[in-house]
């Protein structure tokens, strides 16, 4: 994220100074290929080394990778992929910009946070943990590169047959009641994607999202109904995977009864429909839309506020730490929607900027939570990290999460929505605060009391679990980059407000896109 | 330069974890020297500062948010960072005795240092918002103080008390400082405190004033928020003299005097401070009156002190606002010396219950004499520096116009001043002299001299300045006062003796009525006792837990684990998204003419018979399907002619490829469907003995559980049909629309030139759009995996789930259940069967087929194989076909790999023509290559799953054998 | 024929949704493909319908239908596959796990 003058004149000379550069251009598949690629050898070896190295050495490489690629990005310009060497718009296009980029590398770190929290023994309760894991990543990958609706759809089946493993990994009887809920939820959602795919085509005639942009703008009356329609759809499966209320309730149940990495990497799907959301809200139906003009934004505003609320309810209404963690994951969802449903390039950028931070902060947790159940680890430092991960939740001063709740309240403009927003956003983190102070004083302070699950860590522990030092970095490791995060915070909002502004010139992207040359 | 002053104490914060082994001395000193060091550097600041100027450094942090680490010193902040570094290491030195020996004491000095750090950051900040992340530092770092001793559960009780509201408070203040910084347009605190008169102008003035006044009253324990203060008190004494009685609760005042110059002097200031003041005022020295624990009473006449304060700044006059500063200070000194009088006391005798304390005098003289002077200051008693405060706060009360009624403060004021000598009184006598024998739980004697030290050197402080007021404070005094007005301060003397005037008799009164009230103490306190109890904190727990009820409640009330009313929201939530755009804009009218716009028109013409058949059958097995569901293999007959009956509607449609996958895919879907059907019967159903309907499993839904209606069927029916409506319609209409240019348009003419196949559905799978093929495929082998992590069986699952045992790798799941006929049948086919694969998989190009096609032939002619019981089929000797699958999806991506080398992009396809006997001369584009991979991976996945799952039954029907002999 | 297809698609989905909202596992499996059949009609059906004549060019010439629909149903016909087959070993471990098919593990049956 170092993009002051001298780095971004250095990259313009390292970097290619146009998207379809040979070497920028195959690196832009390597995020999807390379988890691909590893999750086939990891079926094929062997013994457990291989299949780790392969799992954490891929999302290594990809920190690397997405690293390089935001460097791009953040030169401006839009990099497109052309598959198969056929011209835009009929090849499937990958399309990098600043926002993809972004959400690419935070995919990264996530990921190795977690696979390396894995590597406890997690991955042992069953077979072909790290192929899933990688598959996943592979899907996530996708979709945040895809220019392409079907390709989207393809990319989130991926990443959810992938997900649905690795939640019932283990078949604890939780494990398997909640993953049915959550299979059977995203099935459902899966027929209604394709249903609003349909629909968009059969009134442009194109699947590639910049010319169906363009089309959906000029739709006349009757045919933007349709396009309306199908947009609509996506919307509903978006807001199902973003979890926002009313398609929130199966989340808390799913997250705390996954295994710990589990539950930290999958912090990172729930942004996966942010993505899709924001991508659509600015680039399909955007301002710009004609008929469809802003369709998503009369939906956004309520949900989210509404799903700030629930999850702030629910942070109050559990005594079981997963739980907690999760309903705040759900919070901080509808916190970072609402702000980029103001519309203002503000609004958008500080919602950007608290995801980076609330993904991060979230995984976090997740594991500290986790730790924090075993009762045989040295209780001193787990009760630190807990309490330097419950500052980072709750967006409590010093940490990131602070300033992103500062930026997204002076985001709004003055009008009726201020004093709405600014009350839910304050309340809710007062409520998170209550809430993370009483788990936190009772499983640090208080009397030694029983997690809710007594079944959950004391069959999926493995003995290797115990030796907590281990198991004590990949948390510490997440709260360092959001150590960094905060120190750096003003190159990151710069980044998010560059982000905001290309985003909000969807034209412009476009015709970067559709203007790509080449072609057999 | 300044930073160094903030961070040397964050610093020293580390210096107790590294030497935790040392001697108590030592961590005391790594603790301290810091300090120190610290202490030099604001004291070097002195001579600037006292001449007036303003010392700042600036750091950008933030700038999106106006967030830069500005630190700035003026008197103000000045006179604050002295007293918080100053009693900080009066503190540090008293808690090293204080905890002797204890374990927990590195521990103690690392918050200590902590809090000193952020509340030196609070006091010199710069910048508002600045100012607030200082402000909820040291909220944490005093919940964690408070809850030192984490065994005691009052003491956690009181730390999640202490932070939910001055956390809450601070919140309050963010939203305040946020406003100002709207107002203002910068948080830069030079410029708010420029900007009075345009922020007191501004429509959101009131607004501004009550959030940032929240802040300011949570933390200074202003009534109806002082309840946590008291409750704070179960943290160990040096933490309470320093952060609950000096320094932090001194945070809401400071704010008060810092934002003076920008909020003050209007009637809502001085109406809103004044009257909270004032009322504080009077609670706190009435509460303390009745308190029996040391400690309590201090921290009710600490409330009631800092009311004072508050009411002070609240009269919004030169003359008040010197009175504050210069009783903020006093009231350090000597209230810090009183608690760690209190602690010594606490320490050596081992109670601090005024009941059982007595006569310690003889033992405990020192103790004694630095008590009582200090004592006598909060007493205001002359010649000490309470008096000289408390003297100008009553001048203060006569002359100001706060409220309507004149007479009202000075009356509060002379009340409140006769409490407070009434419980000093109590503090000295009921402690030191009274002596009634009453056994003591310890025998008591000096502690030790550096123990005594601190507390010592603030009572004679105290003396000295009550004595000499302008030689020791003036210097100090003025600066703090000018940058709080932001003006000249006014002309003052602080001499002892002002001539006979008014104060003087309010003095006078105040100590006579003191004195009076403890004369009656007792048949007070009988009077007190019969009086209801009304108490803040429990109004706040009892406040606290109900709602943590009520969140509870619509916690489980939403999120109630029923998937069945989760789908029925998606449902319907769907079905608005598919509407509304058509009813959002204008009403149901217009919404049927845009329909008529879109295309919709009765049809024209009659269809064919065949396809009216054929839509009739599929319709009437639909249904069939709904209606036998109870019966699972009935069911499964219907939805598997469903299937067959899709793929016949393909084949009508002109989609001759979708046509055959769909047969071959509905084949492996039945067969999968059989084998599993025993296991997704309800428990009654397979349960012998009881044959009874499986509506059972109908009737106990999952609403059953949560309340709602019983049988919830027809509102289903309802929901559904209306989604089915929906979609039908929406079809419909769309289908009588013409259709627009698509990229289908380019396959036509793409296609065979540079395609190198006719068959354009196939074309576009490897080709065209191969990357989705390629991600299709690794979701079916993903697919796989989850099969066989779905049901696997190599951890140990709980009691009473009968789970068929590890069935062993050589089983076949499917031998001796099959006819003899079949076998014959099968094995015939089986050369047949593979050369139509290849067939299948070659054309596919030109023709329907390809790779897909090919592999679920080839995946069928397996498992028809092994259900003609040719052992091991699906389970090749030495070779797992979890790798052919994976192995699959690798060829296909080194294929598009493979291009890369020739610096094309991914997936582009190359084209060489051969020829071949029977088939004849075919096109061999790359993309065969692809679809060879494809082919491969789909041959892997589908015998996984089945032969997975084909285990799995086999081996639970063994378990059934056994179980049952 | 349009007024047929869509009918059908009506019949197909809406039965799909009502087993969808049973309480079984089995019937919410039967429900889900055939809201699977439905969807795949409905996306075939995005591409306007031709009978009979097949995206295959011939020499002819000729109408052809929409082919990229058809790809499109394909590879979710593909996708469903996999799918359905995953949530069917999922029912059958949760039916082993919980002795119930019930859709939230409750026991169906009085033991």
């Amino acid at each position: 994220m170092i993009a002051t003058a001298f780095s971004a004149e250095l990259l313009s000379r390292l970097a290619p100074t146009s998207g379809h550069d040979a070497f920028a251009r195959d690196l832009l598949v390597l995020p999807m290929l390379l988890p691909l690629a590893a999750a086939c050898l990891s079926v094929l070896s062997s013994s457990l080394l291989w299949r780790r190295t392969l799992m954490l050495g891929a999302t290594v490489l990809l920190v690397a990778v997405s690293g390089w690629l935001l460097l791009m990005a953040d030169l401006g310009h839009v990099l497109v992929y052309r598959l198969g060497n056929w011209p835009v718009p009929v090849a499937i296009v990958l399309s990098l910009d600043r926002l993809s980029a972004l959400l690419l590398l935070l995919t990264a770190v996530v990921a190795t946070g977690s696979a390396w929290a894995a590597l406890r023994g997690d991955d042992q309760h069953g077979p072909h943990f790290h192929a899933a894991f990688l598959l996943l990543i592979a899907g996530v990958n996708g979709a945040f590169l895809a220019g392409d609706l079907f390709n989207l759809f393809v990319s989130f089946e991926l990443l959810l047959i992938a997900s649905y493993g690795l939640l019932v990994f283990g078949a604890t009887p939780t494990r398997v009641r909640s993953g049915v809920h959550y299979v059977v939820l995203n099935l459902v959602g899966s027929s209604i994607f394709l249903v609003g795919i349909g629909m968009l085509y059969s009134v442009t005639g194109t699947l590639n999202l910049a010319e169906l942009a363009q089309r959906v703008a000029l739709l006349d009356a009757p045919s933007a109904a349709f396009a309306r329609s199908g947009a609509l759809l996506l919307f509903v499966v978006f807001a199902l995977k973003a979890a926002l209320v009313p398609f929130s309730f199966w989340l808390p149940a799913a997250y705390s009864a996954a295994s710990p990495p589990v539950a930290a990497l999958f912090a990172i799907l729930t942004k996966v429909g942010v993505y899709a959301i924001v991508r659509m809200h600015t680039f399909v139906v955007g301002t710009d839309a004609g008929h469809s003009a802003d369709l998503y934004g009369d939906w956004l505003w309520p949900m989210a506020l509404l799903t700030v609320g629930f999850g702030a309810l629910a942070a109050v209404g559990t005594r079981s730490v997963r739980r907690l963690q999760s309903a705040l994951l759900v919070m901080s969802v509808g916190t970072m929607l609402a702000s980029m449903a103001i519309g203002s390039e503000a609004g958008l950028a500080a919602g950007l900027f608290y995801l980076v931070h609330s993904t991060i902060a979230a995984a976090a947790m997740f594991l500290i939570a986790a730790l924090s159940e075993q009762r045989d680890t040295p209780r001193r430092w787990t009760g630190l990290l807990f309490f330097a991960g419950a500052v980072a939740v709750a967006g409590l001063p010093p940490l990131s999460g602070f300033l992103g709740k500062v930026l997204i309240l002076q985001a709004l403009p003055v009008d009726g929505r201020l004093p709405v927003m600014w009350t839910v956003v304050l309340g809710s983190s007062l409520l998170a605060v209550i809430a993370l102070s009483r788990r936190g004083a009772a499983l640090f302070w208080g009397a030694v009391e029983a997690p809710e699950t007594p079944t959950l860590p004391r069959i999926s522990e493995p003995r290797s679990a115990r030796r907590a030092p281990l198991s004590r970095v990949p948390p510490t490791a997440l709260l360092l980059v959001l150590v960094v995060l905060t120190v750096g915070a003003g190159t990151l909002s710069n980044y998010t407000h560059r982000t905001a502004q290309q985003l909000l010139a969807p034209g412009h992207i476009r015709s970067q896109i559709l203007n790509t040359p080449g072609g057999r | 330069m300044l930073y160094l002053i903030v961070l040397l104490p964050m610093i020293g914060s580390v210096f107790p974890v590294v030497f935790r082994r040392a001697s108590s001395t030592t961590v005391a000193w790594s603790a301290a020297l810091p300090v120190i060091a610290s202490r030099g550097m604001l004291a070097a600041q002195a001579p600037a500062v006292l001449a007036g100027t303003v010392v700042r450094s600036d750091w950008p942090w933030l700038p999106a948010a106006g967030l830069t680490l500005a630190l700035r010193v003026d008197g103000l902040s000045w006179l604050f960072g002295m007293m918080v570094l100053v009693i900080g290491l009066f503190v540090q030195l008293y808690a090293r005795y204080y905890m002797q020996g204890d374990r927990e004491l590195g521990r103690l000095y690392v918050l200590l240092s902590l809090f000193m750090g952020s509340m030196l950051g609070l006091v010199l900040s710069g910048n508002l918002l600045l100012l607030v992340v200082f402000w909820e530092a040291t909220s944490l770092v005093s919940f964690l103080l408070i809850g030192f001793k984490t065994a005691d559960p009052a003491a956690r009780a009181g730390a999640r008390t202490a932070l939910a509201v001055t956390a809450g408070g601070g919140l309050a203040l963010l939203a305040g400082v946020l406003l100002l910084g709207r107002i203002v347009g910068s948080y830069d605190l030079d410029r708010v405190l420029a900007a009075g008169d345009l922020v007191r102008a501004h429509a959101w003035y009131l607004p501004t004033l009550v959030l940032v006044l929240l802040g300011a009253f949570t933390k200074s324990a202003q009534f109806p928020f002082h309840f946590w203060l008291p409750r704070a008190m179960s943290a160990p004494t040096p933490v309470s003299a320093y952060l609950h009685s000096a320094t932090m609760v001194k945070a809401g005042v400071f704010l008060l005097a810092r934002l003076y110059p920008t909020l003050s002097g209007t009637s809502e200031w001085t109406g809103i401070v004044g009257t909270v003041g004032m009322l504080t005022l009077l609670v706190g020295a009435y509460s303390a009156m009745w308190q029996h624990d040391l400690k309590g009473l201090l921290a009710y006449s600490t409330i009631s002190h800092l009311g004072l304060i508050t009411l002070l700044l609240g009269f919004s006059s030169p003359m008040a606002v010197v009175a504050a500063v210069f009783h903020v200070v006093n009231h350090a000194t000597f209230k810090a010396s009183l608690f760690m009088a209190a602690g010594m006391i606490d320490h050596e005798v081992g109670t601090r219950d005024m009941r059982v304390l007595n006569g310690l005098w003889r033992q405990m003289p020192w103790t004694g004499a630095l008590a009582i002077i200090a004592a006598s200051a909060m007493a205001g008693v002359p010649l000490l520096n309470g008096f000289l405060s408390k003297e100008m706060f009553f001048a203060e009360a006569l002359t100001s116009q706060t409220l309507s009624l004149r007479w009202i403060e000075p009356l509060a004021a002379v009340v409140a001043g006769a409490l407070g000598v009434g419980y000093s009184l109590r503090f000295i006598m009921e402690v030191f002299f009274n002596a009634d024998n009453t056994p003591l739980p310890k025998i008591p004697h000096e502690p030790p001299m550096f123990m005594r030290l601190p507390g010592g050197v603030l009572a004679i402080a105290c003396l000295a300045v009550g004595i000499a007021p302008s030689l020791l404070m003036a210097r100090q005094l003025l600066p703090a006062v000018d940058a709080v007005l932001q003006a000249p301060a006014p002309t003052f003397d602080l001499a002892i003796w002002h001539g006979v005037n008014l104060p003087l008799v309010m003095s006078v009164i105040a100590l006579l009525g003191g004195i009076a009230l403890y004369r009656v103490r007792e048949s007070a306190y009988a009077w007190h006792d019969r009086l209801p109890t009304v108490d803040g904190l429990h109004i706040f727990d009892a406040m606290f837990s109900a709602f943590t009820r009520t969140a509870v409640h619509a916690t489980q009330a939403l999120e109630n684990g029923s998937l069945q009313r989760y789908v029925r929201w998606l449902l319907i939530a769907t079905l608005i998204a598919g509407v509304a755009p058509w009813i959002q804009s204008a009403s149901m009218a217009t919404a049927w003419s845009t329909m008529r716009d879109a295309g919709f028109a009765w049809p024209a013409a009659i269809p064919d018979a065949a396809s009216t058949a054929l839509c009739a059958l599929l319709v009437a097995c639909t249904l069939w399907t709904v209606m036998s569901r109870h019966a699972p293999l009935t069911a499964v007959v219907a939805i598997s002619t469903v299937g067959l009956l899709v793929s016949l509607a393909f084949a009508r449609l002109a989609a001759p490829d979708l046509a055959l996958t769909q047969l071959l895919v509905e084949l492996v879907t039945i067969l999968l469907l059989l084998v599993a059907v025993r296991h997704l019967t309800p428990a009654s159903v397979t349960r012998e003995a009881r044959t009874g309907e499986a509506r059972t499993g109908e009737a106990r839904t999952g609403e059953a559980r949560t309340g709602e209606a019983r049988t919830p069927r027809v509102r289903d029916a309802l929901i559904a049909s209306a989604i089915g409506g929906t979609s039908g319609l929406l079809a419909w209409v769309l289908l009588e629309r013409p259709s627009v240019p698509s990229v289908s348009d380019f396959y036509a003419l793409a296609s065979v030139p540079q395609g190198h196949g006719r068959n354009m559905v196939n074309v576009i799978l490897v080709d065209f759009r191969g990357f989705d093929t390629l991600g299709e495929v690794a979701v079916l082998t993903m697919a796989a995996l989850g099969v066989l992590i779905a049901l696997d069986q190599g951890r140990p699952l709980l009691r009473g789930v009968s789970l068929p045992a590890h069935g062993p790798e050589d089983i076949d799941p499917f031998a001796e259940r099959v006819p003899v006929m079949l076998r014959m049948i099968a094995r015939a086919l089986l050369p047949l069967a593979a050369m139509m694969t290849v067939f299948v998989l070659l054309r596919g190009h030109d023709l329907p087929g390809g790779g897909f096609a090919a592999g679920m032939l080839t995946a069928v002619m397996l498992v028809v194989q092994a259900l003609a019981g040719q052992p091991g089929v699906l389970h090749p000797v030495g070779f797992d076909l979890r790798r052919l699958m994976m192995i699959g999806l690798l060829i296909a991506l080194a294929t598009g790999a493979a291009s890369v080398l020739f610096g094309l992009p991914f997936l582009t396809s190359g084209y060489r023509s051969i020829a071949l006997p029977v088939i004849g001369s075919i096109a061999l584009p790359s993309a065969i290559a692809f679809d060879f991979g494809v082919y491969l991976a789909v041959v892997g996945a589908t015998v996984v799953i089945v032969n997975r799952l084909g285990r799995y039954e086999a081996a639970a029907a063994r378990d059934a054998q056994e179980r049952s002999p | 024929m349009n007024l047929l297809l869509a009918s059908a698609i009506a019949v197909l989905i809406g039965s799909g949704a009502y087993l969808v909202l049973r309480a079984r596992l089995f019937t919410v499996l039967l429900g889900l493909m055939l809201i699977g059949y439905g969807v795949n009609l409905f996306l075939l059906a995005m591409g306007r319908v031709r009978v009979l004549v097949p995206p295959i060019i011939r020499d002819a010439g000729g109408p052809y239908a929409d082919p990229l629909p058809q790809a499109l149903v394909l590879t979710a016909i593909v996708i469903g596959f996999g799918m359905t087959a995953f949530l069917l070993a999922l029912a059958v471990r949760s039916r082993a796990v919980f002795g119930s098919d019930h859709v939230d593990g409750l026991a169906d049956a009085p033991p």
